[in-house]
This record gives structure tokens, C-alpha cells and sequence, in this order.
């Protein structure tokens, strides 16, 4: 496994792998097989993927840990960077055919529509993140705030999951399932910090932990 | 505080490695296998283009409308593989996969209420109301869609007059065929069915409310709620009722599906306003189908000239 893991052609392999849905959109544009209502289509399915990639991104972490598969870690700048990518697209299809490439129509629909203003806020909090995803950046920043910086995905994530949620008239069978996703990676950390802060416990809280048993 | 001491354990209660391992060996696995069945059904949805034939039964003899709109028509194939109908499922091309083999045999209206002769309509009675014309009407969905089609009815009022609405009649309450046996997607929806809409008695007898029967020379598409629905070009698409099994005239204004789950977002009234906006999306432009960018959208859908001398004096900020 491990050998797999950390071949070169892995990662090459995991790259095209990730621009498939990209490949499979420009394929369906060309032929012209986006269905009735083309930007729709195009909107609906960037969307999807950039929460989708955004969930790869966030199961990276419990993945390494719950199995002993450390190596994934080189998985994860990828798959960021591709829920980036895939955003940016979902945010064209929106500047570009929705709002005819006007910036001040734009910014007025952000403010005026909560399940814009929460899907604008989830892209633009991964700006940063795409920007610092370097390693220059992570020696830049120093590991820890590098961190605290990139635990924005969070909030990302649910911005997205949100945002979807507003956007159905009845049926939220597909963002309920995103969100239980999302909720369960969240979990997970908390859980995991919990555990962690108790196995400290004893160390920093010192004698106060240990009490004395009751008779 | 008592104590219990616990049971001896030996070492054959110890969960041997090998068990373990598999356990984790396990769960590794499903959570790979979970990721990937994840990613590939994505996929796989996103090849995947479905095409569904359909051939509907040809009308001779149809007339033309003066309401007609001479604006480009949006495909048959359009029209046949966008459509919200709930009851099919709530993608736009779960309705053309999944109403094919909706059974509109013997089908009956009943109109009832506040009416001299109520009576149940069979399609064989309703094609024989009215001459059938050719009504190229625009349709404008609630969210920011518009197509044009080429519907084939007549005048809902004609089939008014047969039934003789009494004084006390005010509304004119629409309810949808409901079958759960062929609906199964149904249950998926969030929405109550049987589906309900209604109208203000003024509205149903405007001439431009179309009792409509086929589109693009022939009978409607399953998914276009055949055999017979309504069609209101004015107001939001959710207003025009398909698949009609009853029409009820009544003194009070009837419940509607959509305001029923969200009166906030969707009123009785429902007329195409571009300057009142959904609650969550702006009102003032749609996508005609086949287009890129976004058209203004018209007041009463441009159907003004014939419709909004009956909203006079209302505030249709209020009356949404």
C-alpha cells in the first residue's frame, strides 16, 4: 500500500483522475449534450464538484489516521487545489451567464440573496487557502498559524453545504447528504481533539487530575 | 459506594491480532470502497446522457391564435426533458424517465361545486368543448426560466359556461392526479400531494387561460401533464395545474400546494412581476431556454394588455 502511495505516478494518476468531471463537462459543451438548459447544467455540476472535492479534502486527515496511512497526506494540497478549481468555475458560470460580467450587479446580489452571500463566502475564503498552499507559505507562515489559517476549509465547507441547502425549493435529500458528510468529518475532529485533550489532561492539569476514590 | 471487582479475563478473551487487523484491514477498505463509489457515481451521472422517444397523437384542423406570440419556440426535445412535475421526481429529467409508462386511459374530470351541472368529463367530452386552437404562448417558471411552446386547448371559460357556475361561485379550485403505485418518486418530493392550485373565478374565465390538451400539434407528453392541465401564460409555471382530475368551483379561496409549504415565497396570486422578487432569487430576469444570458423579465409575462385590468388596486407586493 505504502509503495503505492508515495509513487510519483500516483499522484499523475490522481491528477487526471481529478479532471475527469472537467474533461466529461468539455466533452458534453462540444457536442452540445448539456441538456435543455446548458448553464444550469454547468452550474449544478461545478457545484457539486467542488463540494464533493472539498469532502475528499476533509476525509484526508481521519483517512491517515484512522487507517495508519500516513502517505495520504501527499493527496491533500491536490485535492484542495482541484475543489478550487472546480469553485472557480462554479463562480464563472455565475459572474459570466447569470450576471452578465457586471461586477456592481454582482455585489448587489451577494448582499441582497443570503444563499449567494453564503456561497460567495465559502469561494472567497478559499482564496487564501489556494494562494498559501505552497510550501513557501507553510515556511512563511510558520506550521501553526499555516494551520489556523487553512482551518477555514471548515467553515468553507459548510458555507457550501448552506448555500446548496438554500438554493432547492423542496426536495433536500442531495444537501442534507452533504451536510451529514461534512457534519461527520467535523465530528470526527472534534472527537479527535477531545481524546487528545484528555490523553494531555494528566500532564498539564497535573495532581488536580488525580482524584482521590471515593469510599 | 459498593465496587464490583471485575470478571477474570483470561488471554483467550484477549480479540486475537489477526481479528483486529482484519477489522481495520475492513474498515479501511469500506472507507476507500466509500470514497470511490462516491466519486464514481458522480461520475457516472455526469456521462451519462438519457434520451427518452416520445410520439404523441396527432390534432387536424387546429386554429390559430391571435394570442399568439411570434418569438422563437423552444424545442420539442426542450419541453420534453426540463420539467418540474414532482410527481416524477424533483430533477428536471427525472419526469421524462419516469412518467413513460403513466397509464391516462379512461380518464375522467369531475367539475363540481358551486355549479347548476356538475358533471365527470371524459377526453372524448372535453375535445368536443371547443374548437382546438394553437396557443404560442411564453412560460415563465418561479425559478427564473422561460420557455415558448406551442399548446393546443381552448378557453378554460368555455368548459366554465358547460357547467354553469352558481353566484356563490368566487374560486375555482385544480387538483392533480395523485398514484402513489405510479408515482413512487413522489414520496421524495417534500411537497403534499395530491397536488392543488386555484384561481380567482375572474382569472379562470380570462380567455387567455388556456384548458390546454397537446403541445406541438399533439397530445401532451406524460410529462407535460397529459392527458389535460392548465395553462395561465401570466402567472409562475407552479399555477398552471397538470394532469387535471378536479376542478371544483367554490366561495373560498382554496388552499395551494406551494403557499401551503412556503407562504412567504409563494402567494395565491403568482403573477410574472419582475419588480417583486422570490425571497431568495431575483425576479427581474429569466433564461429563456436555449440562451446564455439572462432577458428582462415582462410584467404579467407580457401578457399585461389582457390580464391587468383585473389586478387593479391590488398591491402586488402584498398579493405576491
Amino acid at each position: 500500500m505504502r509503495a503505492i502511495l508515495i509513487s510519483r505516478w500516483t499522484k499523475v494518476a490522481l491528477f487526471l483522475i481529478c479532471l475527469i468531471p472537467f474533461g466529461i463537462l468539455v466533452w458534453r459543451s462540444l457536442k452540445g449534450e448539456l441538456g435543455a438548459n446548458p448553464v444550469e447544467f454547468l452550474q449544478h455540476a461545478t457545484g457539486d464538484w467542488t463540494l464533493r472535492f472539498l469532502i475528499f479534502t476533509l476525509c484526508i486527515t481521519p483517512f491517515r489516521k484512522l487507517f495508519k496511512l500516513p502517505d495520504l497526506i501527499r493527496f491533500r494540497r491536490m485535492l484542495g487545489l482541484f475543489a478550487f478549481f472546480y469553485v472557480c468555475l462554479h463562480f464563472l458560470t455565475y459572474l459570466g451567464p447569470d450576471q452578465s460580467f457586471d461586477l456592481s450587479a454582482m455585489w448587489k446580489d451577494v448582499a441582497k440573496r443570503p444563499f449567494i452571500t453564503v456561497g460567495f463566502l465559502g469561494f472567497v475564503l478559499l482564496i487564501p487557502l489556494a494562494i498559501t498552499s505552497t510550501a513557501g507559505w507553510i515556511r512563511r507562515l510558520g506550521g501553526k498559524r499555516w494551520q489556523m489559517l487553512h482551518r477555514a476549509i471548515y467553515v468553507s465547507a459548510l458555507a457550501g453545504v448552506i448555500h446548496y441547502y438554500w438554493l432547492v425549493k423542496s426536495d433536500v435529500r442531495k444537501p442534507l447528504f452533504y451536510g451529514a458528510l461534512v457534519g461527520i468529518l467535523l465530528l470526527w475532529r472534534v472527537g479527535d481533539w477531545l481524546v487528545k485533550r484528555g490523553k494531555q489532561a494528566p500532564v498539564t492539569a497535573g495532581s488536580q487530575s488525580v482524584s482521590v476514590n471515593p469510599t | 459506594m459498593l465496587i464490583r471487582k471485575a470478571p477474570d479475563l483470561t488471554y483467550a478473551d484477549v480479540t486475537p491480532k489477526s481479528v483486529y487487523l482484519n477489522r481495520r484491514k475492513f474498515l479501511r477498505d469500506m472507507g476507500i470502497v466509500g470514497a470511490a463509489a462516491f466519486a464514481g457515481k458522480g461520475l457516472f451521472d455526469l456521462a451519462l446522457t438519457p434520451q427518452v422517444a416520445f410520439a404523441g397523437t396527432k390534432f387536424t384542423g387546429l386554429v390559430k391564435s391571435p394570442f399568439s406570440t411570434t418569438e422563437k419556440q423552444n424545442t420539442f426535445e426542450d419541453v420534453t426533458h426540463y420539467n418540474n412535475f414532482y410527481e416524477f421526481g424533483t430533477n428536471k429529467g427525472d419526469p421524462a424517465k419516469n412518467a413513460t409508462k403513466f397509464n391516462t386511459s379512461n380518464w375522467k374530470v369531475s367539475v363540481e361545486g358551486e355549479v347548476k351541472t356538475p358533471r365527470k368529463f371524459t377526453m372524448d367530452d372535453i375535445l368536443k368543448i371547443a374548437p382546438l386552437e394553437e396557443r404560442i404562448y411564453r412560460h415563465r417558471c418561479v425559478e427564473a426560466w422561460s420557455i415558448v411552446v406551442p399548446w393546443i386547448g381552448f378557453s378554460f371559460s368555455n368548459l366554465a359556461k358547460l357547467v354553469e357556475p352558481t353566484a356563490k361561485a368566487q374560486y375555482v379550485a385544480f387538483e392533480s392526479y395523485f398514484d402513489p403505485s405510479q408515482m413512487p418518486e413522489a414520496k421524495y418530493a417534500g411537497i403534499d400531494f395530491p397536488y392543488v392550485e386555484g384561481l380567482r373565478l375572474d382569472e379562470a374565465m380570462n380567455p387567455l387561460a388556456l384548458l390546454c390538451v397537446g403541445m406541438y400539434g399533439e397530445t401532451l407528453a406524460n410529462q407535460d401533464g397529459a392527458p389535460v392541465r392548465m395553462i395561465l401564460p401570466w402567472k409562475y409555471g407552479f399555477k398552471s395545474t397538470k394532469s387535471l382530475v378536479k376542478i371544483k368551483f367554490q366561495s373560498k379561496m382554496p388552499p395551494t400546494t406551494w403557499n401551503r409549504l412556503a407562504s412567504n415565497e409563494y402567494g395565491f396570486y403568482a403573477n410574472v412581476n419582475p419588480n417583486v422578487d422570490h425571497p431568495r432569487w431575483s425576479q427581474a430576469k429569466e433564461r429563456r431556454l436555449g440562451e446564455i444570458f439572462k432577458r428582462p423579465t415582462l410584467m404579467f409575462n407580457g401578457y399585461s394588455d389582457q390580464v391587468a385590468a383585473m389586478y387593479n388596486g391590488m398591491d402586488l407586493k402584498k398579493n405576491y
